[in-house]
């Protein structure tokens, strides 16, 4: 079985390496944002940096769906879990997020909730069915990619006319988030944080496709290479996008273009136009309130609505003060920028959300890359 | 006037553990006897003592004990009951040393079916008789339903340490090679195919299988070279190198490329995402060994079924931090750490 190998290829990465270090020009420096967690886990899991020239730097996006949800959200979701009648079905990486006063999922399930880990809307789906007598919720997040499942789900459960079962719906929209952060003072006024390109989301795009982004080429005049996640993906998505600043050039290029088409999955898109509507605003961590950025779903299927059917209040929560999570998140700072990060907060004892999921940029480089920072420091 | 006792013979159709075969009666009695006597048979269990005793050899003796939970309770390759011997064995093993007896608890849920018992006890069996090492004594609890899952073994072992063998975890020193000795992640993956909600399709069976011989062969191909041996069962081979880097205060670097691993169980691992190198095994070792030794040590497991596919994957070295580092196949470098949450739960 021949399977992911050739695109994980030791010799093929070392000729990309070879050729980035070769044109990207030594008096510049390149800033690129991989908006994706899927991809800041394989630049970390395969040690990618190491083979980028020193002037090509990575910065971590906020495209990871469990550390964006802002602690309010996990605290309704705690909060819901603890009612008697339910049963709250959530991925597993979502159970270590801390909530406010050091509070978890993992933790309210330890102290009696019925919480169960899942792999899928349809595992959700099949304990609905075979318990009745519970309330099964499903905690759904994720971006574009996890969306169409979600919605699939619902019709199904419209269909066999089930009663006891409902979402709360965390979904969020990439391209709101991509131009968040372009118009956000930090880039723009204030310079804090350089972007040069962006590095497109791989799984995401396959729904969308790469339609989206022509917008924040041409507006913004960013480069946007849409690359898969595989770290040759990655490595030539860089040469690709050194290439484009090289030329002066601000177009969106596909190099994952085996999976994804210009107009995306229009079978999956409709999917969930039927199910979902926009909110006026949905918040993220580290963003804030972003305008048209998450979805809820529409009025005929208010039944299979968590939100309304528990009555469900908006929790504001705030972020613990010291943790960095909102600035990594918008690409301001790095996790080693972090008081907390590898003192309070590691994988076993999370402060913030960044250091939970593996696409965390905090877990990403305390789990894979920290040996670095020592190397660093020792030279 | 003696009256003839009827005793009902045991239903492993469709008979279930209930309280009474808990409860110290007759129900207990033919439980034990019908089944585990049958399944277990040796000189000291037929004594039907609450222990056996059994003379002390000269010399160093090891004893360990371990709990099995695994769920599914059957599972390509194994089950809880062949699991329960061999991972026993092995904690005895990882000493160098040669196991003689082993011990089994069982915490029965009522309403376990008495011919799931019957496979387990069978498979146990059959497992201790092709390893050489008899399980001499034991205990049955049976507890109310929902309070247990099926079954949950609990096995303890004693065995003995060749002269001038001191294997222990302090002992890797940086320069020492380190041996793997065959394909990693085979169990966990093998477990998890078979899991209620994530059922699919794979031909990967369990590795679980007895090391004792395999380290014979290593002890006399050199045993002063070993400084310490470890089953990379739960965290995987991952877990097992940073135990060992903390204890020993070294480091330990290795490469991707070195590691056997099936193409399966990558294709499984990548589609799951997990990260085989934290996956569950229950018939590998890795041996931390003086350099000069390290060739000879692999030629012998090469030369033994469960060690053909050992391999030198890395060595030790000084490190203040004890971090793990992995050179990928990519060309980038990682650090290896610990298994942070559960990758995989109940898995042995």
């Amino acid at each position: 079985m021949r399977h992911a190998d050739e695109y994980r290829d030791g010799r093929l990465a070392r000729a990309l390496a070879a050729r980035v270090a070769q044109e990207a020009n030594p008096a510049a420096s390149y800033h690129f944002m991989e908006f994706c967690g899927g991809h800041t886990h394989a630049i970390s899991r395969y040690g990618i940096q190491d083979l980028l020239p020193d002037n090509v730097r990575m910065i971590h996006g906020p495209g990871c769906p469990v550390c964006v949800l802002p602690i309010g959200r996990i605290d309704a979701a705690i909060k819901l879990a603890e009612r008697p009648e339910v049963t709250l079905c959530t991925y597993g990486d979502l159970m270590r997020v801390p909530g406010s006063h050091g509070t978890s999922l993992l933790k309210a399930k330890a102290a009696g909730a019925n919480i169960r880990m899942v792999y899928s809307t349809t595992d959700a789906l099949r304990i609905a069915e075979a318990e009745p007598e519970r309330e099964v919720v499903f905690f759904a997040i994720g971006f574009e990619t996890t969306t169409p499942p979600t919605a699939l789900a619902i019709r199904i459960a419209a269909a066999k006319k089930l009663k006891n079962f409902t979402i709360f719906c965390n979904h969020v929209l990439t391209p709101s988030a991509i131009q968040n952060i372009l118009e956000s003072p930090d880039v723009r006024e204030l310079g804090r944080v350089r972007i040069d390109g962006f590095i497109g989301p791989a799984h995401v795009s396959t729904v969308i496709g790469s339609q989206p982004y022509a917008f924040f080429a041409e507006e913004f005049e960013k480069p946007v290479v849409i690359a898969g996640f595989e770290p040759l993906d990655v490595m030539q998505a860089v040469l690709m996008l050194v290439r484009q600043v090289n030329d002066g050039r601000c177009d969106v290029e596909n190099q994952y273009a085996r999976a994804v088409k210009p107009e995306g999955n229009e079978k999956a898109k409709a999917e969930v136009a039927e199910i979902f509507e926009l909110r006026k605003s949905f918040e993220w961590r580290g963003l804030g309130l972003v305008p048209y950025s998450g979805l809820r779903l529409k009025e005929a299927y208010a039944e299979f609505d968590a939100e309304r059917r528990f009555a469900m209040e908006d929790i504001q929560a705030e972020d613990n003060p010291a943790c960095e999570c909102g600035a990594i998140l918008r690409g301001v700072k790095k996790p080693t920028d972090c008081k907390l990060f590898g003192t309070v907060c590691t994988p076993e004892t999370p402060m913030g959300s960044c250091m939970v999921s593996s696409e965390g940029a905090c877990a990403a480089h305390w789990t894979y890359g920290r040996f670095r920072d020592h190397v660093r420091a020792a030279s | 006037m003696t009256v003839k006792t009827y005793k009902r013979k045991l239903d492993f159709k469709n008979g279930r553990v209930d309280l009474s075969h808990g409860s110290g009666g007759r129900a207990m009695t033919q439980l034990i006897a019908d089944i585990f006597h049958e399944a277990l048979d040796n000189a000291w269990l037929r004594r039907g003592n609450d222990q056996s005793a059994f003379d002390v050899i000269g010399g160093r003796m090891v004893m360990t004990t371990d709990g099995y939970v695994v769920s599914p309770i059957f599972f390509p390759g194994g089950d809880i009951g062949s699991l329960a011997v061999h991972g026993t064995i092995n904690d005895v093993a990882m000493a160098g040393a040669q196991p003689i007896y082993l011990a089994a608890g069982f915490i029965i849920e009522e309403g376990f079916a008495l011919a799931d018992l019957k496979r387990v006890a069978d498979s146990m069996g059959e497992a201790a008789r092709s390893a050489g090492v008899p399980i001499i004594t034991g205990d049955t609890k049976v507890v109310e339903r929902g309070k247990a899952d099926g079954v949950f073994i609990t096995t303890t072992g004693v065995g003995v340490v060749p002269d001038g063998l001191d294997l222990s975890s302090e002992k890797a020193r940086p320069g020492d090679k380190v041996i793997l000795s065959g394909t990693i992640g085979d169990h966990g993956v093998a477990v998890m195919s078979k899991r209620q909600n994530l059922t699919f399709e794979t031909t990967i069976v369990s590795d679980s299988a007895a090391l004792h011989q395999l380290v014979a062969a290593m002890v006399e191909a050199d045993g002063p070279a070993l400084r310490v041996m470890r089953d990379p069962t739960r965290g995987g081979l991952a877990a097992t190198l940073n135990e060992l880097a903390h204890q020993s205060k070294v480091g330990f670097r290795f490469s991707e490329d070195a590691l056997p691993i099936k193409p399966e169980v990558a294709a499984a691992c990548d589609l799951l995402g997990l990260d085989p190198l934290y996956v569950a095994n229950e018939g590998k070792l890795v041996a931390i060994v003086a350099p000069e030794a390290a060739e000879d040590i692999l030629a012998a497991m090469q030369a033994h079924p469960f060690g053909r596919d050992a391999a030198i994957i890395g060595e030790a070295v000084a490190d203040d931090h004890h971090f793990v580092q992995m050179t990928t196949s990519f060309g980038g470098g990682r650090i290896v750490d610990w298994l942070s949450g559960e990758q995989l739960p109940r898995i042995c």
